[in-house]
């Protein structure tokens, strides 16, 4: 065999190893660089500071933590905790008034249509950080504790946050809790046993009347046969600030109101996007069949409108969940936020930024997982 | 017998049609009373949001303050402001501080250099918009021009002034952080495109994988940090790159790592017997690439290349977190000032309309296009 430059499998074979070869000369060049550069500060290398004291003192925390005993691992940890509780309640409530905003922008009222299209178009064409930005400066501009506003009774609204008023949490509540999750499952199966009734004898049996049992019958029972335990934490002033009750920081609640907001004008387009790619015959055909409003909205158009609006939705819920890392604009402290305090006081920001890679590969695969698992549920399966 | 014809009565004359028909009125009726449901709500937003304009008007207009005393030259009395506070926009703050806002700590005296560089990025944006411009030209014009702005901004020859880079600031570091990013990142985003279709070199291909995929499964602004602390360990010793060059560089390898996946969407779209075609004309592949695929995949892609832009545009302001100055650092900064303290809602809302017209005329013309290039596909 002759090795010839029209041959192209040579051909292949010497543009790869050029092309590698240089990359790893650059990858080589820099990394020798930075050895050097890391020597020549005293910078530790390796992931010994993740079991060190960290220090860093952390507002929030849905875990028990202090900073002059938990370690940076913990630290950062506690920060991943915090992202996923804005990013999860995020996506939620983004989905819910971007989808809202979506339908709306498609009624027949043009006022109503207007008004959700400039909704939209103003908060597209805004950066995210203003908006966050923003929204901080209009929580911190409230009243005080003292002068707070009281909407509604236990309710405050003060320049330290939202307070709520809080359940005491006891164990009747969780086997409630229980009996409640138990029920969904049963009702899944019951709707899947009327599906086959129905299948088979064409009449459907009634599933609501079992579903209603099973959600809040015997949940219920089970909660009152326990005991009926019920006492609510109401928040009290005390002094300068509140006493009790949940709590919702400033902070937290900016970063919630600007992601949620700004997500919300996406979603919103897309959702529309996604109902007005299903062609209007097939409403029409609902309608000759003599199918109800509701059952052609639920049976025909939502299905159909599914399978468009599932994947770019993924990609906003990825979005929400990286803008997220913003908090640290406004000093929620999120993983990142975490994470670069760490990279400040050690130094080490090669695996500090390593981590923050590794722990959003780890998020944004399972949003992308669980997306793809409910977008094949949805999909068209054709034969 | 003579037959007369009566006129009857029973041909019917085209009436009027009534009010409620046609016109404004009809109009009215479709649109915002169709159903009492809907009426409710029509009269509900109209209460609600006349109320709100009313007052908006008088924050904005009726009750504001624009100006403000000087009491000493340099220093202003803004009593005025706080006492309109709550009711009245204190505009003021804008006419103290707008120089500062748009142009940062850019020398007092020499700020119409930067004044032109924001005009001469304005024009590069709508000459490259203009359809009768898209051709191999464009490149030599958008190196013409940015070199011409790189001359003004730095300064130091002809006569001009040497201004640091430190010193710069405002809209033109947002317009150069987002204008230098996508000119620099396009070509890479084709190279790492066409690499990530390469069915010929395996090992490219996993290469341009990685770079995509690890580049946009992690927020820019881990990425802007990074490229604070990290860019200078990469270096050689003794090189130390300054602040904007660190984050330039962080927002060309993270564009790129989008512009790539839109580029390759654009490959994709094209039919396959285009590529077949160049093939059985003998072309070699670069002859291919460059005169039958790309230019017929980027012409498609610019729709949701523009829509890029604007995100980066907007994304732009994330400099903020690593201290470059840019429009809204310099916002947050002229805030920072005593007396301009609580007044930050004026000033985002100016902030505010720079962008929005700046992405908001960019999203204008993407959709334009969008139609346009679907005319000739509509039947």
């Amino acid at each position: 065999m002759t090795l010839s430059w029209s041959d192209p499998m040579f051909r292949s074979i010497v543009w790869q190893v050029v092309i590698i070869g240089g990359f790893a000369a650059i990858a080589w060049y820099l990394v020798s660089n930075t050895s050097t550069n890391l020597k020549a500060r005293r910078i530790a290398t390796g992931f010994e500071f993740l079991g060190r004291t960290a220090g860093i003192p952390i507002g929030e925390h849905m875990i028990d933590y202090e900073p002059s005993i938990n370690t940076y691992g913990y630290a950062l940890f506690v920060g991943v905790l915090n992202t996923l509780k804005v990013s999860v309640v995020g996506v939620v409530l983004a989905t819910l008034l971007g989808t809202l905003i979506g339908i709306l922008r498609l009624s027949r009222n043009w006022l109503i249509s207007k008004l959700t299209a400039s909704y939209v178009e103003v908060l597209r064409d805004i950066p995210l950080l203003l908006q966050l930005l923003f929204w901080y400066t209009v929580l911190q501009g409230l009243p005080a504790a003292r002068q707070s506003f009281n909407p509604v009774p236990g309710v405050f609204l003060s320049n330290r946050g939202v307070k709520l008023p809080a359940l005491n949490w006891e164990a009747p509540h969780l086997w409630a809790l229980a009996a409640f999750v138990l029920g969904c499952v049963a009702t899944h199966y019951v709707g899947k046993r009327a599906d086959r009734i129905q299948d088979a004898t064409g009449v459907r049996p009634r599933v609501w009347p079992v579903a209603l049992g099973l959600l809040i019958a015997v949940p219920v029972a089970v909660w009152a046969a326990l005991g009926a335990p019920w006492s609510i934490e109401w928040p009290v002033l005390r002094g300068f600030n509140f006493q009790g009750g949940l709590t919702v920081s400033p902070e937290y609640f900016a970063l919630l109101l600007g992601l949620v907001i700004y997500t919300s004008a996406y979603v919103a387009e897309i959702v529309r996007s996604g109902i007005l790619s299903v062609p209007h015959g097939q409403i029409e055909a609902g309608g000759a069949l003599g199918l109800r409003q509701g059952v052609i909205l639920r049976k025909i158009i939502l299905p159909q409108a599914l399978r468009v609006i599932i994947p770019p939705m993924t990609s906003q819920y990825l979005n929400l969940t990286k803008n997220s890392s913003l908090a640290v604009a406004i000093g929620y402290q999120d993983m990142v936020s975490i994470a670069n305090t760490t990279l400040n006081q050690t130094g080490q920001a090669i695996e500090g930024i390593f981590m923050i890679g590794l722990l959003y590969l780890v998020i944004s695969l399972s949003i992308s997982l669980f997306m793809n698992w409910y977008n094949a549920r949805v999909a068209l399966v054709e034969r | 017998m003579s037959t007369t014809i009566v006129a009857s009565s029973s041909v019917p004359t085209r009436e009027q049609p009534s009010a409620l028909a046609i016109g404004p009125l009809a109009w009215m009726r479709v649109n915002l009373f169709n159903s009492w449901i809907s009426s409710a709500v029509t009269l509900l937003l109209l209460y609600f949001g006349v109320k709100w304009i009313i007052s908006f008007v008088d924050w904005a207009f009726l009750h504001a303050v624009w100006s403000v005393p000087e009491t000493a030259p340099g220093k202003l009395d803004p009593t005025a402001c706080r006492d309109a506070k709550g009711f009245g926009a204190c505009w003021a703050v804008i006419g103290d501080k707008y120089r500062f806002i748009l142009f940062g700590r850019y020398p007092f005296d020499e700020q119409w250099r930067a004044a032109i560089c924001i005009v001469l990025f304005i024009g590069l944006y709508v000459v490259s918009a203009m359809r009768r411009f898209w051709r191999a030209e464009l490149v030599l014009i958008w190196i013409g021009v940015l070199t011409a702005i790189g001359v003004l901004m730095w300064g130091g020859v002809f006569g001009l002034l040497y201004v640091p880079q430190d010193e710069w600031g405002g809209l033109p570091i947002t317009l150069i952080i987002a204008t230098f990013g996508l000119a620099l990142s396009f070509p890479l985003a084709i190279f790492v495109a066409l690499g990530r279709r390469s069915t010929e070199l395996p090992a490219v291909k996993l290469l341009c994988v990685v770079y995509v995929e690890l580049i946009r499964g992690v927020p820019l602004i881990a990425w802007l940090f990074m490229a604070s602390a990290m860019f200078p360990l990469f270096m050689p010793v003794g090189f130390n790159p300054d602040k904007l060059l660190r984050v330039q560089v962080a927002v060309v390898l993270f564009a790129g790592a989008y512009l790539a996946e839109i580029v390759r969407a654009g490959l994709q779209t094209l039919p396959k017997g285009q590529y077949e075609a160049a093939d059985a004309l003998g072309l070699s592949y670069w002859h291919k690439t460059l005169f039958i695929i790309l230019p017929q995949a980027l012409r498609l892609v610019i729709p949701p290349l523009v829509n890029t832009f604007i995100g980066f545009f907007k994304d732009t302001s994330l400099v903020l977190i690593v201290g470059i100055f840019d429009l809204l650092t310099a916002g947050k900064v002229a805030l920072a000032e005593p007396i301009w303290q609580g007044y930050s809602t004026e000033v985002y809302v100016v902030l505010a309309a720079i962008y929005f017209v700046f992405c908001w005329s960019m999203a204008r013309y993407s959709r334009g296009l969008e139609t346009e290039f679907n005319k000739s596909r509509r039947r």
